[in-house]
């Protein structure tokens, strides 16, 4: 093996190009840096995605064997990466998603783009659990702000009336109509008093900064052939590109920071997966932003006599307080959606409404909350369509009114006529929750295994607490009566007590946060509130690894916030000669 | 990397595009059920360049797993009359035969093998029921002798149960035969999906309105 090094010391060294990444590249570029971003996967271009494809264009239609949320699916990556492995500790799990390309994740992500409000920053002075983070919401305020008009998002500021102060106001493009089932939701929570709003994504419902307005095909996971949809490469990647001050480095899979004898980060260390050979890239900054996790395990191998449990990690907190949200879902059947009249109901990809967090925790049993999404409707006919249809068709009279003497079930022209009747009728739930911060939550590097290019894995220790499993059951319960009040059926039996209410496993949402996080205390976090970290003033993390506390919201949003204010202050810290 | 290299108007030809490829390979499938099928009728099972049409941007792994053979001779001919019986022609539209519903279990049998045994082993289930009971195999038994076996089958509440094994896997059969047919061009017609095109979505028309009994909130401005 040779260590080759380029003998360039560039100003900023970035890796990872999905949200945290692509926001620094674009800020430190445009402020006049020369930067090196190191991304993991290969390039990639929504352009060239599979928008527009039948499922019949593929001899497997669709069907997810090769990518978890199927064939056309923009990630390349999934839970499991062929020679990336990780492990978990015995009685627990997790699940691991990495897409190895240029945008990470960004690319097949929901585009649900909602700010953390003021109470997610001030958790414990609320309910006493987990930490405040060191900022509050007007910190971060004007970035999000400039985040909105820089990418772009689609909602409404709500009014006061219903009371959802924590869903802060935002700079938005008008929201899609509703769809015609999604106002029939809405009626069913009327009575429930569980508000039903616009979204908020950030999906361009008219033409900004450059980019085509949405055709509303529906597709957005499989890449946006226009670019309307937020993915790292055409908003961020691109224009940092474009300053000729951006170098990209493709199929660079990290393996640590490298140190000097003063103990500050001089670069990194990565494999070239185009030819299996070390390199070495030598900066004055060095900004983490490979995801919450691989963030972490790069920190954790950095190890050197002056750092032996691995750099920034003075307080033993790097991999710990490890978070993914809180998930549960139910379907169900609505007879009055059943023989739908056709017409193109796609729209965006994803939904025009939804339910932000309604209740007061103080009393309810468990502290945090959730909001929930959902979708149905008569979309693309996919792979897995009606499936398990003798579980439901049962419930209900045949097409021409006649019983159905044998139950569910059936086969040839009856059959025939159900799937046409139930096509569209089908409404699916989806809560998406707070967890809380634990310390024993965590991931770290595991003593015995190593991954295809030798760097040694995480392995993960995370279980739910009582508190997620209350909070599923809550979610689960009020699917129900939604369903019930649309006059509609379960797909499928409520899941109890000893399935844990159907609470996904850790990972499954995909919202990894917490792994470095932000505090005043440097004996108790990781990093400052400018995502640098206390022990090392030339290093930054700035992914979801920095959150304190996770929110009843998805993370993208407040990692694009957060990675554009330590950018900033890293042009400020540079200025005043500080780094 | 290229910049908005497509605009709503070439997104517009990228469509008509793609729908005038799909109209171009849409073949003919195999006869309905019933109708009597020569080997020469058949062959196209294993005929890869027919297969292809309407395939895009194949990787290597996938043309070679479409080469491949999973089912016998046999157990392909039951497949398709099995999913002819479970999807029907109709005057509406084709059957799972004219869908290529077999063609997508055949694929599905080796990109997804956790299914092979189930599958293989369900086709050998109903041939020895009906060798049993008819001293025929499934497909050479007649529309009735079908009809009782797959009606023992069929309705999971209802099965006695003896036939356990056979309803489920005549349930994950059925939920195959489901995507074979309406992922496939006539199915999608069939449902009148009518998306996956460029659109500007200005809301659900009135008359879906009407049905499910809800309004537009004037208070909101849309896009």
């Amino acid at each position: 093996m040779k260590m080759q090094t380029n003998n360039k010391t560039y100003d900023v060294c970035i890796v990872g190009s999905g949200a945290g990444g692509g926001m620094a590249a674009k800020i430190l570029t445009e402020a006049g840096a020369d930067v090196v971003m190191l991304e993991a996967g290969p390039f990639y271009d929504s352009a060239e995605g599979d928008m527009f494809k039948w499922p019949y264009n593929s001899p497997r239609r669709g069907a997810p064997t090769h990518r978890p949320f199927g064939e056309f699916d923009a990630a390349y990556g999934g839970w499991e990466i062929e020679g990336e492995p990780y492990t978990t500790t015995e009685g627990t799990e997790f699940g691991w998603f990495r897409s190895r390309m240029l945008g990470g994740r960004t690319n097949h992500w929901g585009r649900i783009s909602l700010r953390f409000g003021p109470k997610d920053f001030k958790r414990k002075s609320i309910d006493g659990l987990g930490d405040d983070w060191p900022i509050s919401y007007e910190d971060l305020k004007p970035y999000y702000d400039r985040v909105d008009k820089l990418v772009g998002v689609f909602g409404v500021n709500f009014d006061p009336s219903l009371g959802l102060e924590n869903e802060p106001d935002g700079i938005f493009l008008p929201p899609p109509k509703p769809r015609a089932y999604e106002l029939l939701v809405k009626k069913a929570c009327e009575g429930m008093n569980v508000p039903v709003v616009p979204s908020r994504m950030s999906i361009l419902t008219r033409a900004h900064n450059g980019r085509a307005a949405c055709h509303y095909c529906s597709q957005c996971n499989r890449g946006c052939s226009t670019y309307s949809n937020f993915s790292s490469p055409p908003v961020l990647v691109n224009p940092a590109l474009e300053t000729g001050k951006l170098e990209l480095v493709l199929n660079a899979m990290a393996r640590e920071v490298l140190t000097d004898s003063e103990g500050l980060a001089t670069g990194i260390s990565y494999v070239s997966k185009e030819d299996g050979q070390e390199y070495q890239v030598k900066a004055k900054v060095v900004i983490l932003a490979a995801s919450a996790c691989e963030s972490a395990r790069i920190l954790l191998n950095s190890k050197s006599s002056r750092y032996p449990n691995g750099l920034a990690n003075s307080s033993d907190l790097v991999g710990k307080y490890l978070m993914d949200s809180t998930g549960a879902g139910m379907a169900g059947i609505i007879p009055k959606m059943m023989d739908s009249i056709p017409y193109n109901e796609d729209g965006i990809g994803g939904m025009h409404l939804y339910m932000p967090w309604w209740l007061d925790n103080s009393k309810l049993d468990f502290p945090r909350g959730y909001h929930i999404e959902f979708g149905g409707g008569r979309r693309m006919p996919s792979y897995g369509f009606l499936g398990g249809v003798h579980k439901y068709n049962g419930k209900f009279s045949h097409r021409n009114g006649n019983e159905r003497k044998n139950g569910g079930g059936g086969y040839g022209q009856q059959l025939k006529e159900d799937y046409r009747m139930f096509y569209g009728s089908v409404v699916g739930f989806a809560g998406r929750g707070e967890p809380v911060a634990l310390k024993d939550n965590y991931c770290e590097i595991d003593p015995n295994v190593v991954d295809k290019w030798g760097i040694p894995v995480l392995r993960f220790h995370y279980k739910w607490g009582e508190y997620e499993k209350k909070q599923a059951k809550h979610m689960q319960d009020t699917f129900e009566e939604i369903i019930h009040r649309m006059g509609g059926f379960p797909l499928w039996e409520k899941p109890g007590k000893e399935d844990d209410y159907g609470l996904l496993a850790p990972g499954k949402i995909i919202h990894e946060v917490g792994t470095a996080r932000m505090g005043k205390d440097a004996k108790d976090s990781v990093t400052n509130q400018f995502c640098q970290t206390h022990d090392v003033k030339n290093l930054f993390v700035n992914d979801g690894a920095t959150f304190t506390s996770m929110a009843d919201k998805n993370p993208t949003w407040t990692i694009l916030a957060l990675s554009m204010r330590a950018s900033e202050y890293i042009i400020d810290q540079k200025k005043q000669m500080n780094i | 990397m290229k910049k908005n290299k497509i605009n709503r108007r070439d997104s517009l030809k990228v469509i008509g595009l793609a729908s005038l490829t799909a109209t171009t390979s849409l073949v003919p499938g195999c006869k309905p059920a019933g109708e009597e099928q020569t080997t020469e009728d058949h062959a196209h099972h294993h005929d890869t360049a027919s297969q292809q049409k309407g395939f895009k941007d194949l990787s290597e792994a996938d043309q070679q797993l479409l080469k491949e053979k999973f089912f016998t001779e046999h157990e392909f001919k039951t497949v398709e009359v099995l999913s002819e019986l479970i999807i029907p022609a109709d005057e509406r539209s084709g059957g799972a035969s004219e869908a290529k519903a077999a063609d997508f279990i055949e694929f599905m049998m080796k990109d997804q093998p956790v299914h092979q045994t189930k599958m293989r082993g369900g086709l050998k289930w109903i041939d020895y029921q009906c060798q049993k009971r008819f001293t025929k195999n499934f497909i050479d038994t007649s529309s009735e002798q079908q009809k009782e076996i797959l009606d023992e089958i069929a309705y999971p509440e209802q099965a006695k149960p003896e036939m356990s094994q056979g309803v489920s896997w005549f349930n994950t059969l059925r939920d195959f035969v489901a995507t074979g047919f309406f992922t496939s061009e006539i199915g999608i017609k069939d449902l009148e999906y009518m998306g996956n095109a460029a659109n500007v979505w200005q809301g659900s028309p009135q008359k879906v309105l009407d049905k499910l009994g809800v309004s537009y909130d004037d208070d909101i401005e849309y896009a």
